[in-house]
């Protein structure tokens, strides 16, 4: 009975797993095929790296998107940092629980509504104030920041409620000042939260489409958009290389978040 | 490491500082009364703690004792009253301008660094030089045996070696008054005897104050100088640990320090130097020989020991201080036996008996009829 369940539930979540990550593989492999032609097989061949290496739009437009993910990744985590704070420390007061939704609604929100927002937002602020001046790099860092900056609260908050407090108490009463407390002891016990969230803010940046092309201007596609213009056209091989590359990109930055996650969870168990 | 000093012997030395008349107090909480929204977690204690004492506050969970140990480390501001630590007022002063270190139940390590900069963190903060940090560290850890380990994270030590890095952490600052929170409480049996006598030493050595926070009434009987009951958010009684024990304030005290039985009665005769109680649990009169206050037919309790009773299947005169019974129950514990005696009125007593005989053939058994009796200075009566 036990050995029947357990084969049922292997073939269960291997059927899961194909599912998945079939169609993902299915590119990989196409993405080293030599054929011009994308669902021809023509044999190995790594020409479509290359090719991709000597594409000026898709180089300059894989370099905006990586500096505005590692811009509003870093923007997020710090303002994520304060938002987890203020979430996890704050005494009980009227509406606590709605300021946690309020910070936490992006992260449901469907992105065609953030992106319009952003976008009415931005265009009614250079009306009024003439700021910010058109839509660019700096329209979709805003935008990005904005959203990730959710999930880094959402982790470093519940960071904050498992660390033992009296961990702090203890840093007090041996003389630490709030500052020292802060950077000494809360902020290396936090860390592995917020390079977590800082990771987790990269990736997103990265694959976000919808938002960023709301927000942006002309002149300024990040990478996903040349993606999606370039497949209207049809489906190239070099797409598929592009893609191969981005997805080796986010999952070492998703595995990094988890591992440092795991690893500190795991030291910190010391005082229970 | 080995030379434990005899508590009584230190306490004999001379007349111990709670007992001089004109003796300024180290410590000095004066009405404090802190409030947790509706709950009054410490309601209005009053109490003065001196130089070089191991004072234990001892009570069950919810009494009130942590509380009161963290508005001395300046974790809780106290509702009301206020707290003096060497004649200086503690209100308003945050935890890290106190001079007071706590050793904390959870032991609270810093994970992410090592003993030795556990143990350092305090004394860099006071802006110390790094060559006194590290003589002082080193010093420190080399008391507590734990030099060996200076560069391990806490993961990496055993439960009895985090609470020797906690311990020397909280020591190494030299601070006025030491808090304890539940020392002990995280250790097995073996290991908590070592500890008692081991902190017991320190304090000798190094005299710095100590107050301990405890639910263990035996870890408070042997570490403390004197012992602070708890009760409620209360203090209901402040003695030294034999007064504590062999002379209770109130119900309360005599039955959670230790095991006793209880008769309640009525006062039937009040003598210049004796007192009657008739209760309704037993045959013979109780007649207590040393100075109470109490008007006839006053409802009282009285108290007695199980090791202060007399057992015997011999008779014996139990006009007064004394009853006939038949053993209940039996429990051999090795040094003594515990045995349970059920009375005529259904009462059941507790008994000890040291076992001072390795025969088991003339031993007390189950069914027996004995006869129980006492010492009239064996009683304690209580009003409340």
């Amino acid at each position: 009975m036990k050995q029947g369940n357990s084969l049922t539930l292997k073939f269960m979540s291997g059927a899961g797993f194909v599912f998945l990550y079939a169609p993902i593989i299915a590119m990989i492999v196409y993405s080293f095929n030599d054929s011009k032609l994308v669902t021809v097989w023509g044999g190995w061949s790594l020409k479509w790296y290359a090719e991709l290496f000597r594409n000026e739009q898709i180089m300059s437009a894989a370099w905006v998107s990586l500096k505005i993910a590692f811009i509003s990744a870093t923007l997020a985590s710090v303002l994520g940092t304060v938002a987890g704070f203020v979430l996890s420390r704050m005494r009980k007061f009227v509406g606590k629980a709605m300021l946690t939704g309020w910070v936490t609604a992006p992260l449901v929100m469907p992105e065609v509504i953030t992106g319009l927002s952003l976008l009415l937002l931005f265009v009614s602020l250079e009306n009024m104030f003439g700021w910010p001046a058109g839509r660019g790099v700096m329209t979709i860092v805003i935008a990005h920041t904005t959203f990730c900056l959710a999930y880094v609260a959402v982790v470093v908050q519940s960071r904050l409620a498992s660390l033992d407090e009296t961990l702090e108490e203890a840093a007090m009463d041996l003389g630490a000042k709030p500052a020292s407390l802060f950077f000494l002891i809360t902020l290396p016990l936090i860390a592995p939260a917020i390079i977590s969230g800082w990771l987790l803010s990269f990736t997103l940046s990265l694959d976000d489409l919808v938002i960023a092309s709301f927000v942006s201007g002309p002149g300024n596609s990040t990478l996903p958009m040349v993606i999606f213009s370039k497949v209207r056209l049809g489906v190239t091989p070099e797409v598929n290389a592009l893609a191969t590359l981005m997805i080796v990109a986010v999952s070492i930055a998703v595995i990094a978040a988890i591992v440092i996650l795991h690893r500190q969870s795991r030291y910190n168990d010391v005082n229970k | 490491m080995s030379a434990f000093p005899n508590p009584s012997a230190v306490q004999t030395k001379s007349v111990p500082t709670w007992r001089q008349q004109d003796a300024k107090p180290f410590v000095q909480i004066e009405q404090i009364t802190k409030q947790f929204g509706q709950f009054t977690a410490v309601n209005s204690v009053s109490l003065d703690i001196y130089r070089n004492e191991l004072f234990c506050l001892l009570g069950g969970s919810g009494s009130g004792k942590s509380t009161l140990l963290r508005m001395l480390a300046g974790f809780e501001e106290p509702t009301s009253g206020r707290i003096l630590i060497d004649g200086v007022d503690m209100t308003g002063i945050p935890p890290w301008e106190r001079p007071v270190n706590m050793m904390f139940q959870s032991y609270a390590l810093f994970p992410h660094l090592s003993v030795e900069a556990n143990v350092a963190f305090g004394l860099k903060r006071e802006g110390i030089k790094s060559p006194e940090v590290n003589k002082r560290v080193a010093e420190i850890l080399n008391m507590v045996q734990l030099g060996h380990l200076a560069k391990r994270k806490p993961h990496m030590l055993s439960g009895g070696q985090r609470q020797r890095v906690a311990l020397a952490r909280a020591l190494v600052k030299r601070p006025k008054l030491l808090l304890l929170d539940e020392p002990l409480g995280a250790l097995d049996k073996k290991l908590r005897e070592e500890t008692q006598f081991e902190l017991m030493r320190l304090q000798d050595e190094l005299g710095i104050t100590f107050v301990v926070v405890t639910h263990d009434q035996e870890e408070a009987m042997t570490l403390a100088t004197r012992i602070g009951v708890m009760n409620n958010g209360e203090i209901v009684q402040t003695a030294e640990p034999h007064e504590v024990y062999e002379y209770p304030k109130s119900r309360f005290v005599a039955e959670f320090i230790g095991n006793v039985n209880l008769f309640d009665g009525t006062v039937v005769e009040d003598e210049r130097d004796s007192v009657s109680i008739q209760s309704p649990d037993l045959d013979a009169l109780l007649q207590v020989d040393h100075g109470i206050s109490c008007a006839p037919n006053q409802e009282v309790s009285v108290a007695i020991r199980p090791e202060k009773i007399y057992i015997s299947r011999e008779p014996v005169d139990i006009e007064v201080n004394g009853a006939t019974g038949i053993i209940s129950d039996v429990a051999y514990m090795g040094s003594q036996s515990v045995f349970k005696v059920r009375l005529a009125s259904g009462k059941e007593l507790r008994i000890t008996q040291p076992n001072v005989s390795r025969e088991m053939g003339s031993r007390l058994t189950w069914e027996d009829k004995v006869y129980l009796s006492w010492d009239a200075d064996s009683c304690v009566v209580l009003m409340s």
